[in-house]
């Protein structure tokens, strides 16, 4: 096979812009801002077209100049390029004129976006001659360093928050992977993380590799363009932890507009996190300049319980810069957004997700959002990991005899109840007008 | 006020390899102002053009952030311990 061509430069500080080599380096060691990779955009402008990326396999890999890797992909060339799925009746529902799900509830092979940023830091990291990885994760980047790492033939350890949902542990531990629950905060988890990163030499793809793994997520923003037919939607809404995914998903669409691959346009990018860990929402809402840490989150959504994150000054400038706002729904709306968006596109998201549309319904109500937009929701995880988050919203199953007879008196009975219901519903809702 | 100041392995070159340094103010910004001005170089390592306390630059008053109090005014008391932390990574 013919040697690869490297698009990429080196790292460059995203603070003071002070220029790296593309080594194993995260931070700047003059003002200690994290780095970002520096590509050759005249050199990826001479050879990516829309017609040479339309050639490739539908995997995240077809933008393959835009990302940080210098040989072949070697771990994970089948993720991405998920769906992007037109919700006619979600739109309805929000009040919106055109809704879009990018649906990376069935990203390959663990089911969230983190396949993305797992793919580029891993494929880096044995470029790098590592043996061993690991991560610091609210339980998606886990099951995914786990799965790629175990595809891969790499020895992983992952380090996660000790009371994270039981389909997130099982989901790590299945690979093979080393899982280690610590007591405490992912914040906690991020610090200890860091520290093993430094005295044992593995590639954590998250905070040794960063700046890596980080670009993996703009595949979500170069496939968000090209499935609306090479143009940018209006406005998007997209969960956040550290930050990091609507940073990248706004340099994404900046660069396909530098590469002369859609017209260019600025996309309103809006931010959700649950409101028991807001830091980013708290810092736009408030107009700060610096993120107030949360130092104990309190939400369902555990995913997104980052309470220190460190993206969090680039996220809210994301927003700012491009016109979006954030939101910041309660654990309730959060069920409720999950439920909305499994009955109205079939799509079953994690809580994440449930916070996203329950965001996007809050913008929209409060028309920080334009109504008449065309909207793409990032819904980045699958709700089969976080089953605990709604269990209880759901009687126990009824349980019959197999006979027609018996299927039938349960039908009658089910009319029944959902005539009571309608009654109530009805005489709530004239006391509410009344 | 006086107080003592941490400084972080990647800085202690500019503090002729002290790990702690004595500084003098009423807050903390005020301090980290002190220890600037007598070690030179250090002042461009911790702030940026606008004289604000650099973004990855965490500062902790006795073992807590300043975030959790009042920023870079957070006032300080004689023979506090003020820390400078790189921010890490991760997420």
């Amino acid at each position: 096979m013919a040697e690869q061509n490297v698009y990429f430069k080196g790292l460059k500080c995203r603070e003071c812009a002070k220029s790296f080599p593309a080594d194993v380096l995260y931070v700047c060691d003059e003002c200690f801002g994290p780095l970002e990779v520096d590509y050759d955009y005249d050199a990826i402008g001479k050879v990516l077209s829309r017609n040479t990326i339309e050639s490739r396999q539908p995997n995240m890999w077809r933008y393959r100049e835009l990302l940080p890797i210098a040989g072949s992909v070697t771990v994970g060339e089948h993720v991405g390029y998920t769906p992007l799925v037109k919700a006619d009746r979600l739109a309805e529902a929000l009040g919106v004129r055109e809704v879009w799900v990018k649906n990376d509830t069935v990203n390959y092979p663990t089911l969230s976006f983190k396949d993305r940023v797992v793919s580029v830091a891993l494929s880096r990291a044995r470029e790098f001659g590592f043996t061993t990885v690991g991560c610091a994760s609210t339980g998606n980047l886990a099951n995914s360093v786990a799965a790629n790492a175990a595809s891969a033939g790499l020895k992983a350890y992952v380090l996660i928050p000790s009371d994270l949902e039981i389909g997130k542990v099982l989901g790590s531990f299945v690979f093979g992977a080393t899982v280690v629950g610590i007591n405490g905060t992912y914040d906690n988890v991020n610090r200890l993380v860091s520290e093993v990163a430094g005295q044992h030499g593995w590639a954590m793809v998250n905070v040794n590799m960063r700046p890596y793994y980080a670009e993996g997520s703009k595949t979500m923003g170069f496939e968000i363009a090209e499935q609306l037919g090479w143009q940018l939607p209006d406005a998007v809404v997209s969960p956040m932890a550290g930050g990091s995914l609507i940073c990248k998903i706004d340099k994404a669409f900046k660069e396909l507009v530098k590469l002369g691959l859609v017209e260019e346009k600025t996309s309103a990018i809006y931010g959700a996190q649950a409101k028991g860990c807001n830091p980013i929402i708290d810092m736009v809402k408030s107009e700060s300049d610096w993120i107030k840490p949360v130092r104990t989150p309190d939400t369902i959504v555990k995913s997104l319980a980052i309470g220190d994150p460190a993206d969090g000054i680039y996220a809210a400038a994301t927003m700012r810069n491009t016109g979006g706002w954030g939101e910041d729904p309660t654990d309730e709306e959060t069920v409720a957004g999950i439920r909305l968006l499994a009955e109205t596109t079939g799509i079953f998201a994690e809580t994440a997700g449930g916070v996203t549309v329950a965001a996007t319904k809050r913008l929209v109500n409060s028309g920080k959002l334009d109504a008449d937009s065309s909207v793409v929701l990032c819904i980045t995880g699958n709700g089969l990991k976080t089953k605990e988050a709604i269990a209880g919203e759901f009687r126990e199953i009824s349980h019959i005899e197999p006979t027609l007879d018996e299927f039938n008196a349960y039908l009658d009975e089910l009319k029944n109840q959902e005539e009571v219901a309608l009654h109530v519903s009805h005489s709530t809702n004239s006391h509410a007008t009344a | 006020m006086s107080v003592t100041v941490r400084i972080p392995t990647p800085l202690r070159n500019l503090t002729d390899g002290a790990e702690t340094v004595a500084g003098d103010g009423q807050t903390v910004a005020a301090v980290l102002s002190d220890i600037c001005a007598r070690h030179d170089g250090l002042k461009e390592r911790l702030f940026d053009e606008s004289g604000a306390i650099r973004r990855f630059v965490n500062i902790y008053l006795n073992s807590e952030d300043i975030r959790f109090e009042n920023g870079p005014d957070t006032p300080v008391n004689d023979g506090d311990e003020v820390s400078i932390i790189p921010a890490i990574a991760g997420g």
